[in-house]
């Protein structure tokens, strides 16, 4: 379970001050799907970072799974990244000099699992996606729909209870951009939580659960 | 993260800019190759000199006049120094362990004999000069073991005087004159070529005394005590001052084993072989530089490698490990390559001119690679404190 209360997340801009996040107050159950959705600037990218440990609010408490983690020290916080939370981004990020497989076996290789192992669990991933036969390609050599599928089994290969993803299908066309929002349904069915920030209001309704945000607040939350 | 994961990781980097990297490295390659090149030929120089050091034996001890308080040439300045005598030699010969005892005077004289002339180095020297210093000689005897203070007049050639004078004749029993005064040549030595700049074979050999004599010299310039192999050098320096003093009343001479006299020189040529050696580090310096640069580049371009990196839950020591580790590839490569073009290069010198004494001990080996392998720490370490110290939100953002 997610917890935020009173979240405020202040950026200064030389002597101007920037309130991006303005007393975001949300709870979100396991495996919940969510959409962020509402202007360029009103602070979806930003919370979502908070949400994902990447960015701290200027205050604000911050409970994830039981455990307050706006207090963690930073490699806490680090391992938190690395074993309960996935980033899919809207540039895919895959290193380009690595292949399909070397992107997705990262998160094993940084926690130290063994290589047999990651192997073994890699392989089982890319073919659950389709993408066995690319493998050994590097992301230069695939499509934008297949880099971001490459991007969602390396956000998964540590099993994460939660998903974040930031405009997702922003760089793809729809046929590819719908297979990633396939992808990502049938994690969230799998019993991840799933929340995704986009400005493609098809995409956004499918979600269960869907907020909207305008200057830094949450104006709607509708489910159902 | 698994330590092969790591070398992997920073490896795979590395190769990825090919050319870039070769470039790196090829500057601490060139360092590291003058290192060693210049520190081999330094130690080769060290140990030809030592070589000829001690090819005389290293259970030696000299005894000069003067009392001098540092190594080097004795001083006689005080008016209480008395001269070596012959009879302090011959008291000496009774000292423990003591194996032979050579009287030493030297000087330069006219050299004549089938009525060719020449100048030459004299040496008076005892009998058992060439024992003592394995000289062997060609042809006939050294010198006898006649009374030290009233020997015969009896010479013996180096091999080069005996050529200059005498050509390929028979030399036994010839009458020469050396200074002035006449002998008879009893033998001549067989080549010792070159000793560190002295001809050895340009010379002749005569009695000490009549050395003395002919030099207008009131002592002995140098005294040489061998003694035998594995005796305690103490124990005879021990015994040569309580012969001397008692004999002087006073220590008025100097006392320097073999050892000593190679650890000054091993000193001072371990001085020049560093020398040498840090001027080769310059270059190294200049490749550590070409390492710093590169590494602050490669953290710049990979600002969104290191923000995913830590998105994916890599610590800021990750990060930090990740990139020294590159900067120890490239130096580690670096240091390889120039070992293979230092120790290839001292070895074509070697082959090119045999006269350069040429070594390369596998220690410098090790301490060069350590020291590439030191060199890439110093220049990474900077950038990848920077790495590791990025947030990752802002990391990310730049790309
Ligand atoms: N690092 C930063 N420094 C200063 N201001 C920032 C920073 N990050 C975000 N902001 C500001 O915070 C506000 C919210 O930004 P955010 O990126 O969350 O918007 P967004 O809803 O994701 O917009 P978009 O739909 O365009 O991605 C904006 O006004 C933005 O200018
Ligand atoms: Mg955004």
């Amino acid at each position: 379970m997610i917890i935020l209360e009173g979240i405020n997340r202040i950026f200064q801009v030389g002597d101007q001050q920037v309130h991006a996040l303005d007393d975001i107050h949300l709870t979100i159950q396991p495996g919940e799907y969510l959409s962020l959705m509402g202007p360029s600037g009103s602070g979806k990218s930003t919370l979502l970072n908070i949400l994902g440990l990447l960015d701290k609010p200027t205050s604000g408490r911050y409970v994830l799974e039981d455990r307050e983690v706006t207090s963690l020290s930073d490699d806490e916080q680090a391992r938190v990244r690395g074993e309960r939370i996935g980033f899919v981004f809207q540039f895919f990020h895959l290193v380009p000099r690595m292949s399909a497989f070397e992107n997705v076996e990262l998160p094993l290789v940084l926690a130290g699992v063994p290589p047999a192992q990651r192997r073994e669990r890699v392989g089982k991933i890319l073919e659950q996606l389709d993408l066995t036969d690319r493998a050994h390609h590097r992301p230069d050599q695939l499509s934008g729909g297949q880099c971001q599928r490459i991007a969602i089994a390396r956000a998964t290969i540590m099993h994460p209870s939660l998903l974040l993803a930031d405009e997702p299908t922003g760089n793809l066309d729809s046929k590819s951009g719908a297979d990633v929002v396939q992808v990502l349904e049938q994690l969230n069915a799998g019993g991840i939580t799933l929340v995704v920030v986009t400005h493609d209001a098809e995409v956004g309704k499918r979600a269960r659960r869907r907020l909207r945000m305008v200057d830094g607040r949450i104006v709607e939350d509708e489910a159902g | 993260m698994l330590s092969r994961d790591f070398i992997r990781f920073a490896a795979s980097s590395v190769l990825s800019h090919r050319t870039r990297s070769a470039l790196t490295t090829l500057g601490i390659a060139v360092g590291i190759a003058a290192v060693v090149l210049l520190t081999s030929i330094g130690e080769g120089i060290n140990r030809y000199v030592v070589a000829e050091f001690t090819q005389f034996g290293t259970n030696i001890v000299a005894i000069n006049p003067g009392k001098s308080s540092t190594l080097g040439t004795p001083t006689g300045i005080f008016n209480t120094v008395r001269p070596l005598s012959l009879d302090d030699a011959a008291a000496m010969a009774r000292i423990p362990h003591v194996q032979s005892v050579v009287p030493v005077v030297q000087g330069n004289a006219e050299v004549e004999g089938l009525g060719r002339q020449r100048r030459t180095m004299i040496y008076g020297v005892g009998s058992q000069f060439a024992e003592a210093f394995k000289f062997q000689v060609a042809a006939g005897d050294f010198l006898p073991d006649d009374d030290p203070r009233a020997p015969r007049a009896y010479a013996v050639l180096g091999s080069k005087l005996k050529k200059e004078l005498f050509g390929e004749a028979g030399v036994l029993g010839e009458r020469i004159r050396v200074g002035g005064d006449r002998y008879r040549v009893i033998g001549y030595m067989r080549s010792k070529g070159q000793v560190l700049g002295f001809d050895l074979d340009d010379t002749v050999y005569i009695p000490a005394a009549r050395a003395l004599d002919m030099f207008g010299r009131e002592g002995l310039m140098e005294v040489d005590l061998l003694y035998a192999e594995g005796a305690p050098a103490e124990e005879v320096v021990a015994g040569v001052k309580r012969v001397l003093i008692s004999r002087h009343g006073g220590e008025d001479f100097t006392v320097t084993t073999q050892q000593q006299m190679l650890d000054v020189l091993g000193s001072v040529l371990g001085v020049l072989t560093f020398a040498v050696g840090a001027l080769g580090g310059i270059s190294l310096l200049v490749g550590g530089v070409g390492i710093l640069t590169i590494m602050i580049i490669a953290v710049r371009e990979r600002t969104g490698e290191i923000g995913l990196l830590r998105a994916l839950g890599a610590t800021r020591h990750q990060i930090l490990r990740i990139f020294l580790g590159e900067a120890v590839i490239l130096s580690a490569a670096g240091g390889i390559m120039g070992l293979l073009t230092g120790v290839g290069g001292a070895w074509l010198l070697h082959l090119a001119m045999p006269a350069m004494p040429v070594h390369t001990p596998l220690s410098y080996i090790l301490l060069a690679e350590a020291m590439a392998v030191v060199i890439g720490l110093l220049a990474g370490v900077a950038p990848a404190r920077r790495a590791a110290a990025m947030e990752p939100l802002e990391a990310l953002r730049t790309e």
